[in-house]
């Protein structure tokens, strides 16, 4: 930044400030001309809409919270206030609630394509694991959010999560009474949530920082997962790709618009308008969807890992669905450098592709699972999609490593796009 | 891909948990359903005074205020006189006593109970539940509300009720500590519409839903119209994205 050659603008106001903050030279080098893949697919849309989602959420967040009481004994009423009283409050909710869906939704979308194109492999590594970051970070952002409207499932939701935290050995439950401000769940609790809640956005938004700014050093995948070698390969980033990621938000935009207004509480669970009540427990405890795989994980493990035929344990149940809870997580962050494979995309790779896809399936079953009760037959289910998903990362993808032959790719993007035309105009 | 659309059809229905053993509500022809759907302000009117005569007696209301009942069609002056038919406690004043007046529109509903503690030493231990949001805080809403004042059945033999409980057919675990509240004739309706058991559900579950859901009305009016632009909006974007792609070679 700063250094380098400047065009002048000719525009005397801008080149003034260029010539002191070159912003106008940046914003033309990283969004003007920015050299883009010309084989983008929509898929690569959806790392603008989550930008937008996370902009949405913070302008909403920042009005609702004008009119929010973070008080054990008031934040319930002031959420209804808000639906009722506020001018256009019910908008701002349902916006805010249904955007940390959507936005989910968006970032679910956006991880499946880095999976899919092998946009993790080298030089990416960085840009990836900035990427898990984010997504880590969001889960904290949204657990936080959904606890302060104070209803049962914000309630016991935050009872169930904490309580995790107590599994680990020696400093757990200081590490609790550290969340809880307390003794239990109550009003230090949501005074805290609430203070991080407000935060924690604000950091996703500098490590989006770090993550675009990664992106822009080593330039975007795309669906061959070859590199561009000419310039006749790329276009400019605008208008060609402003204009196709405007029109992909806006087609997203039309599915979120529905939700929030004609279905705003599809998402979420009727338990929710029930005012907290630390002596009535739900009959089921979920959380939201886009936590419900990792909460299966969580419930898989129902099962001590010890010496056999002794009563000498390691790793109890709970302290075991707590580590592969956050093992799971912490896999998608090794991704990089677990899967060698020299080719990057899935169209290539086979095999690759049938393990990814069945991995995405499992994942849905692992959704389902983690939205019924722990019984029957739902428990060796999710146990046995648990396996699937770790099996992924530790045993399929070394395998692939060795076995999955390297098919020839194609010489340019430029001659595959030409190609795929010329069968297409055929 | 085939596979995870499949998948995903399949978790629509995951969402909604069964509760208990309870059955599913049946499904109701709501004047408030579909993305046009909009409250029926007879059935709202009726619904309330379901709710002012029978409900009322122990359940509160305690989100929603007199004033709110300009949106049932009532005028001014007639939300004035529903609310003056309540007393309230307000005070202390300069005096610092407490003391007692008519209810103003700027008053919540008055709430039965002075206490939870009264309400429940009232009802047998049970506590009545506010209504302000029942019909969004039960999983089948309106229906769910409309099946449960028509579901009080006599308990199948073997099935043994403690003092002061009923039997009730779509309620979780079926066993509810309210007394059948509805029967034939106990409202006198003054519009000529029926007054029978299934009139009086059906016009005080929507009433219910709209105290639930007081912007139904503007919230879709709101979405319609941020629909048809995001469609004239996405439209033209795609117009101008073929055109500025046209020379792109491959596309």
């Amino acid at each position: 930044m700063g250094s380098g050659k400047r065009e002048k603008f000719e525009n005397p106001a801008i080149e003034w400030v260029d010539s002191r903050l070159p912003i106008f030279t940046m914003m033309q080098k990283e969004y003007g001309v920015f050299p883009t893949p010309k084989n983008f697919n929509y898929f690569w849309n959806f790392g603008a809409i989550a930008m937008v989602m996370l902009m949405i959420m913070i302008i909403t967040g920042i009005v609702l919270a004008m009119h929010y009481t973070p008080h054990a004994d008031m934040a319930f009423e002031s959420v209804e206030r808000i639906m009722r009283d506020v001018n256009h409050g019910w908008m701002l909710r349902y916006i805010h609630a249904n955007g940390a869906s959507f936005f989910f939704i968006a970032v679910y979308i956006h991880i499946f394509r880095g999976m899919y194109y092998g946009s993790y492999k080298q030089p990416r590594e960085i840009l990836w694991i900035l990427g898990v970051l984010i997504f880590l970070l969001m889960m904290a952002t949204a657990f936080m959010g959904y606890v302060l409207p104070w209803g049962q499932m914000s309630f016991w939701g935050a009872t169930v999560i904490t309580n995790l935290f107590s599994a680990i050995p020696l400093v757990g439950d200081s590490i609790v009474t550290l969340l809880w401000g307390g003794f239990s769940v109550d009003n230090a609790t949501l005074n805290r949530f609430f203070a991080l809640h407000y935060l924690m956005p604000f950091v996703i938004v500098a490590v989006v920082f770090l993550h675009v700014w990664a992106l822009h050093v080593v330039g975007s995948n795309n669906p061959l997962g070859i590199e561009p070698k000419t310039k006749q390969d790329t276009l400019p980033f605008h208008p060609y790709y402003t204009m196709k990621d405007t029109f992909g938000l806006m087609a997203f935009m039309i599915v979120f618009v529905i939700f929030a207004f004609f279905m705003p509480n599809a998402l979420g669970h009727p338990d929710n308008y029930i005012p907290a009540d630390p002596l009535i427990t739900p009959a089921h405890i979920v959380p939201e969807w886009y936590f419900l795989p990792f909460y299966a994980i969580l419930r898989a493990i129902t099962f001590d890992l010890g010496l056999p035929f002794t009563s000498v344990i390691f790793c109890p149940a709970k302290l075991g669905g707590v580590l592969a809870m956050f093992g799971s997580i912490a896999l998608l962050f090794a991704l990089p450098f677990i899967d060698k494979h020299p080719v990057r995309s899935a169209r290539f790779r086979p095999w690759y592709r049938i393990a990814l896809l069945s991995f995405v399936a499992n994942a849905f079953i692992l959704g389902i699972c983690g939205g019924k009760p722990a019984e029957g037959f739902w428990v060796p289910l999710s146990q046995f999609s648990t396996f699937y998903y770790f099996a992924f990362f530790l045993v399929i993808l070394p395998i692939l490593n060795k076995k999955e032959p390297v098919l020839d790719l194609p010489s340019s993007i430029n001659e595959a796009v030409l190609a795929k035309n010329k069968k297409a105009s055929a | 891909m085939k596979l995870i659309i499949t998948l995903l059809v399949l978790m629509m229905p995951v969402s909604v948990l069964a509760a208990g053993d309870a059955p599913t509500p049946h499904k109701q022809e709501w004047n408030f359903n579909g993305p046009f759907g909009t409250f029926d302000r007879g059935a709202l009117q009726r619904g309330f005074q379901v709710y002012k005569q029978v409900c009322s007696a122990c359940h509160s209301m305690n989100h929603v205020s007199y004033r709110n009942l300009s949106a049932l069609g009532y005028s001014e002056a007639q939300v004035k006189a529903i609310a003056s038919e309540y007393t309230v406690m307000d005070g202390p004043n300069d005096e610092g006593e407490m003391f007692e007046r008519p209810a103003k529109p700027s008053d919540r509903f008055k709430n039965p109970y002075t206490n939870d503690q009264q309400a429940r030493y009232v009802n047998n231990g049970a506590l009545p539940v506010d209504l302000s949001l029942i019909a969004k805080a039960r999983v089948g809403g309106a229906d769910y509300i409309y099946a449960l004042m028509t579901g009080y059945k006599d308990a199948p033999e073997g099935e043994t009720l403690g003092t002061g409980q009923y039997w009730n057919k779509y309620m979780a675990g079926h066993k509810i500590a309210m007394a059948p509240p509805l029967a034939d004739d106990v409202v006198a309706y003054e519009d000529g519409s029926p007054t029978t058991l299934d009139q009086y559900a059906k016009d005080v579950s929507e009433f219910l839903m709209w105290t639930a859901e007081p912007h139904m009305e503007i919230r879709k009016r709101t979405g319609v119209k941020a629909v048809l632009f995001l469609l004239i909006f996405a439209g033209l974007l795609y117009t101008v994205k073929r055109k500025i792609w046209a020379n792109v070679k491959g596309h």
